[in-house]
């Protein structure tokens, strides 16, 4: 990876709305340089899409996060992998993750309501042959997600002129 | 006012100019809807780890004064970070001492050097306390211009000119507030050899030494014999976004920095202890940190630079600090003028180069420590402004 792919993920990773023009600018270099930069990344499947951040507690939309932790029984030659496809294949999973520690799987999940969301874990999740247990936490309150703090409104607090 | 005002107070306080960023300050608190280009400190809040040891200091309890010169750990990093970043040798015990900002070590090393009718060489435009600190301690400053067809670079032909058998002190503040200016190797061995020749000493405000977006900043310390006659003057302001914390540092020949220290533990005992704590942390680890907010600075420098090009405005290459210092005299107003009607017509404040000195006449100082959505607000409407005046 050379330092201007890196720049321009860096970038794009905070605003994704930035333009090639601008990015141009910003880095000091053709627009036609970070449009091959970007195509290449978009190829090689570093850049895997572009997202926006709500916080859709601000909304009247209900929803509901889950973080569910799910304990499996990895299978032979294929381990983890078949497994996690299972689950990150429901489109309400929004996240899958294998990690160390006392259980096999990460599972993020976004429902309607709790009930959405425990209908999912006790009629689907649970079901799955390979799995052996689940944990089931709602999230309350978002207060910091992909970096960005949510509850505060930032304000420049400096004075207008300063030396 | 008490009409013995004049007789009680101090000729050479009242005789001061009161700060021509003041005067502008007080048009634009009036006004609470502008957008603002007019600040000289980072937009980034403090690292999170720096303000952390602050805290943690507090809760341990370390709430008593430091020894005069400072916390020994903090003394001993700015050795450290003056040898990696200088390849200057500073004795930490006698050589470094930690002041209340940058603007304290200009002040004492003023105070602690000038006789009367001694004269400081100031290259102007500059940042506005040397002048008036000069003043202060009795000198008369002296005037050195520095010039736009020289980007705003210190040339020895300006300054000799200007050398007398009085001239004591040269003020080499470079990367440089409001220019953005920044001085090379290359542009600063001529100026060494004037000193040593002349017999100057240097007031080196390196502040914003490491925002420096070309090449690394170079201190005229590292010149062959100009260590022993320069003050090195530094902070965590601007590199580690720290203004409020107060704090900075002079490194110096060790006969000048016991004088400055004298006046210091008089005037101020010692540099607050809190953020000499989290000033150990910044230097200890804060050099990601420095860069994160460099490379930020400098997508925002060229932002600028675009965009003034793009709207016609003449502006040299500024490759230091975050400002940026466009020229207006095409529109046969004084900067104050311009800036003024910038600020009730499109509510955009924007400091006059002359609050930087009379030389910054025709010139905006335009800071960039602002994120790119503010400065694309505040530049379309100057953009707007600059195209109506055209246009009449
Ligand atoms: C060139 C220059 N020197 C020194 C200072 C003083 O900084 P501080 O006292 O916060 O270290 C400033 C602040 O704006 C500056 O611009």
């Amino acid at each position: 990876m050379n330092t201007l792919e890196e720049r321009v993920l860096s970038i794009i990773e905070k605003n994704s709305r930035v333009d090639t023009k601008e990015l141009a600018i910003l880095l000091g270099t053709e627009e036609s340089e970070i449009l091959a930069a970007m195509e290449k990344l978009e190829q090689e499947d570093v850049i895997c899409g572009y997202h926006t951040m709500i916080d859709w507690d601000k909304t009247g939309v209900d929803k509901v996060t889950a973080l569910i932790e799910v304990r499996v029984t990895p299978q032979r030659g294929k381990g983890f992998d078949e497994i996690a496809e299972r689950i990150y294949k429901y489109p309400e999973v929004t996240s899958v993750y294998l990690i160390s520690g006392g259980y096999d799987l990460m599972v993020t999940l976004e429902g309607k309501s709790l009930k959405d969301v425990s209908s999912f874990v006790t009629n689907k999740l649970s079901t799955l042959d390979t799995v052996i247990a689940t944990t089931t936490h709602f999230i309350l309150k978002k207060y910091k997600d992909h970096g960005t703090i949510m509850t505060r409104h930032h304000e420049d607090q400096r004075e207008m002129i300063t030396p | 006012m008490n009409e013995n005002a004049n007789h009680v107070l101090s000729d050479t306080c009242v005789g001061l100019k009161p700060s021509g960023i003041r005067k502008f300050f007080d048009i634009v608190s009036e006004m609470t809807d502008a957008i603002s280009l007019g600040v000289g400190e980072p937009d980034f809040d403090t690292p999170w780890h720096i303000r952390d040891e602050g805290i943690y200091s507090l809760e341990k309890g370390r709430t008593f004064y430091t020894s005069n010169s400072g916390l020994k750990e903090l003394k001993k990093e700015v050795a450290a970070y003056m040898k990696r970043s200088q390849n200057l040798r500073y004795d930490y015990n006698s050589q470094i001492f930690i002041t209340v900002g940058g603007s304290e070590a200009i002040d004492l090393m003023f105070r602690a050097m000038i006789n009367p009718g001694d004269q400081v060489l100031i290259p102007t435009p500059c940042y506005v306390s040397y002048d008036p600190c000069a003043r202060l301690a009795g000198a008369e400053p002296v005037i050195v211009e520095l010039k736009e067809e020289n980007e705003f670079r210190l040339k020895a032909e300006d300054l000799e000119k200007k050398i007398t058998d009085k001239s004591k002190i040269l003020v080499l503040p470079f990367p440089n507030n409001p220019t953005g200016s920044i001085m090379t190797r290359e542009d600063l061995r001529p100026i060494a050899e004037l000193c040593i020749k002349h017999d100057l000493y240097v007031l080196s405000d390196e502040i914003y030494g490491e925002l420096t977006y070309e090449g690394r900043h170079v201190s005229i310390a590292s010149f062959p014999g100009m260590q022993e006659r320069t003050i090195v003057v530094n902070g965590f302001s601007k590199a580690y976004a720290m203004t409020g914390w107060r704090l900075g540092y002079a490194c110096g020949p060790d006969w000048i920095i016991s004088q400055m220290i004298k006046i210091h533990q008089f005037a101020i005992m010692c540099a607050p202890t809190t953020s000499q704590y989290a000033a150990v942390e910044a230097l200890r680890n804060g050099d990601e940190d420095v860069r994160m907010m460099r490379e930020s600075y400098n997508e925002r420098r060229r932002f600028v630079l675009y965009s003034l090009k793009k709207m016609g405005l003449p502006c040299f290459e500024p490759k230091g600090a975050f400002y940026a210092f466009p020229c207006i005299k095409e529109f046969g107003m004084t900067s104050d003028e311009f800036a003024t009607r910038l600020l009730q017509e499109e509510k955009v404040a924007i400091v006059p180069g002359t609050a930087f000195g009379d030389c910054g006449e025709g010139f905006l100082r335009l800071s960039y420590a602002y994120s790119i959505d503010n400065l694309k607000k505040a530049l379309a409407r100057l953009e707007r402004f600059v195209t109506r005046l055209r246009a009449k």
